[in-house]
């Protein structure tokens, strides 16, 4: 496990690589540098500045020594915040981030499951084709329509929460919903499609056999079973909530990692593009690897085949 | 794939009228038509009643008007315009894309095929949605770099089920018989492998315009896609909530026309499956 573990990781930095000279050269194709303002700084004092962090220098050797740096784990420092250095500011904005779309995951999860497996187990009731029905529109509306909408009704109109800011517990409460609301329509339908698929199987019939209430059988013996894809989906789905948040932090005005992005995009920040870049490139990856491992652990037959040294196991799962 | 080719073609027409794929394609149909017609109607997106202002929907203007007292129902019609062109476009683009990538590692195989699928795999896990945003803040202003650039990272899954497919595809008799006739691969591809990928790729190309037209109105609402006076749905969607408050119909009724213009693609997709191949897992 702990081979695989390392394989899988050390797999991940000529990616990364790949992705910081893309990212690099990318950034500075756009038009304009980070010091050309609505206001145009003297010629003098804009000189200077590209001076004091060598953007005066050829190209190729910035690039060098920002790979350097890189190397050591230094992202450089940010042109916007004087003083700060990028990594700072990454890891200060990352938890606020990581928070909301922990709290979203949550919200999908315990929306999304539930509904799918209940569902099931009501296959073909009217309740069924309801949640159905709601899963499917809940899959076409965007997370920018459901937060203004979310937003529009409980803050503005009901006056429950507060439309804007992230300070208090409350304000967590809206934006996580809007995030894991679209995450938890797609859960549900898996849930339920899985959970009509193992219905059918054997060791369901062993347990009512063995007498088992009717209770225990669908949500312990069936639920468990059906969860392997749904652990699948929750990797990219996670991740979906990462990339998902921007606009969400921009709806409700929360001070995250996406409206840094957003904002070092405008501004030809190239230290803070890079970075943000490779901070969510990692994150993915390292996402992704959790899923493969969650997935290999539910499930002993594969457990077994990764302990036992075979590399298949892996690709299986990244595959799916 | 069994039965003869008349069979499957008059079995194949009959579910066409299934309400199932019927009724999404009517409802896209008429919104296209809708959008299309969008200039020869007799309102105009850009002009404004300074006077009249924000105002909620009336016989003058069906859906009001907004801040700046411009008929709404005219904006949803442009919008619409440039967000299914959207759609269409990038969706062309990540099909060229997406079917010569899995056409050429599935056709290819061995050592090849491997690089290019673990090349795939590479590519999935990166951050498409920062990359998009920052080929839109390079490409900025111009409406056609954005299609591509949001068709340009749209092409993964397409790749791979095309690859898949053209594997399968590689082992059956009818392509050996090809190659031992002596066929040129060109003519093998064009005559016998793409022809019969062409329900798959229709199926994963109807889903993929729902998904790009979410990647465009995201990065529109964000102010980074389609710039005004030109407008899409994002860029509505945006506007609206801005001004929810005062306006709400700014808000709902673009989210209403982009989510159930949704809705239908992804009905229209699944439908699409079921027809063309009932045993068609999905992704």
């Amino acid at each position: 496990m702990l081979s695989f573990l390392l394989k899988r990781a050390l797999a991940m930095l000529p990616v990364l690589w790949i992705v910081a000279t893309a990212v690099f050269f990318l950034a500075r194709f756009a038009p304009g540098g980070p010091f050309d303002m609505e206001r145009p700084l003297p010629e003098h004092v804009k000189a200077r500045l590209n001076a004091h962090y060598g953007l005066d220098r050829p190209l190729a050797e910035q690039y060098v020594r920002y790979m350097a740096n890189l190397a050591r784990g230094d992202l450089g420092p940010s042109y916007k915040y004087p003083g700060w250095s990028v990594g700072e500011l990454i890891a200060q904005r990352a938890r606020v981030s990581a928070e909301l779309g922990a709290w979203a995951l949550l919200a999908a999860i315990l929306a999304g499951i539930p509904a799918g497996a209940l569902a099931a187990r009501r296959h073909g009731s009217r309740l069924d084709r309801a949640l159905t029905g709601a899963a499917a529109l809940g899959v076409c509306v965007p997370a920018f329509v459901l937060g203004p909408l979310l937003a529009l009704v409980f803050a503005l109109k009901l006056g429950v929460f507060n439309a804007l800011g992230w300070d208090t517990a409350g304000d967590r409460v809206l934006p996580a919903l809007a995030l894991g609301l679209t995450v938890a329509a797609p859960l549900a339908r898996l849930t339920r499609a899985s959970m009509l698929e193992v219905a059918g199987q054997d060791y369901m019939r062993t347990a009512r056999a063995k007498g088992l209430s009717e209770a225990r059988v669908w949500f312990v013996h069936g639920l468990r079973n059906a969860l392997t894809p749904v652990v699948t989906f929750l990797g990219p789905a996670a991740a979906g909530l990462l990339s998902g948040s921007f606009v969400i932090e921009s709806v409700f005005n929360i001070p995250g990692l996406g409206r840094l992005f957003v904002s070092s995009a405008f501004d030809r920040e190239y230290t803070m593009i890079c970075g943000t870049v490779l901070f969510y490139a990692a994150a993915l990856m390292a996402l992704n690897l959790a899923v493969e491992v969650a997935v290999v652990w539910l499930n002993p037959r594969l457990r077994r085949s990764v302990a036992g040294g075979g590399g298949t196991g892996g690709a299986e799962g990244g595959g799916a | 794939m069994s039965g003869t080719g008349a069979d499957r073609d008059a079995g194949f027409a009959r579910r066409l009228t299934r309400p199932a794929f019927a009724l999404p394609a009517a409802f896209l149909l008429l919104v296209a038509l809708a959008c299309a017609a969008g200039p020869l109607l007799p309102f105009d997106p850009v002009a404004q009643d300074r006077a009249l202002g924000p105002a909620g929907p009336s016989a003058a203007h069906w859906l009001g008007t907004d801040v700046l007292g411009r008929d709404l129902l005219a904006r949803l019609l442009q919008g619409g315009r440039v967000s299914l062109q959207v759609g269409l476009v990038a969706t062309l683009v990540s099909v060229l894309i997406g079917v010569s990538y899995g056409v050429g590692a599935g056709w290819a195989g061995g050592r090849a095929d491997a690089v290019m699928t673990s090349a795939l795999d590479a590519l999935n896990a990166l951050p498409f949605t920062l990359l998009v945003i920052l080929l839109t803040v390079v490409f900025g202003q111009d409406l056609l770099l954005i299609y591509a650039a949001v068709g340009a990272v749209s092409w993964l899954t397409m790749a791979r089920v095309v690859r898949n497919e053209t594997r399968s595809l590689r082992a059956r008799p009818f392509i050996e018989a090809a190659v031992a006739l002596g066929q040129t691969t060109p003519r093998i591809l064009l005559r016998h492998v793409l022809p019969n990928l062409a329900g798959l790729v229709a199926v994963y190309a109807t889903l993929t315009v729902p998904s790009v037209m979410l990647t465009e109105a995201f990065v529109s609402f964000l102010g980074l896609g389609v710039r005004p006076p030109l407008t899409s749905w994002g860029l509505l969607i945006k506007e609206g909530a801005d001004a929810m408050e005062e306006c709400p119909w700014l808000l709902v009724f673009p989210g209403a026309a982009f989510s159930a213009t949704l809705l239908a693609l992804n009905f229209l997709g699944d439908a699409l499956r079921d027809l063309l191949d009932p045993r068609a897992a999905k992704p």
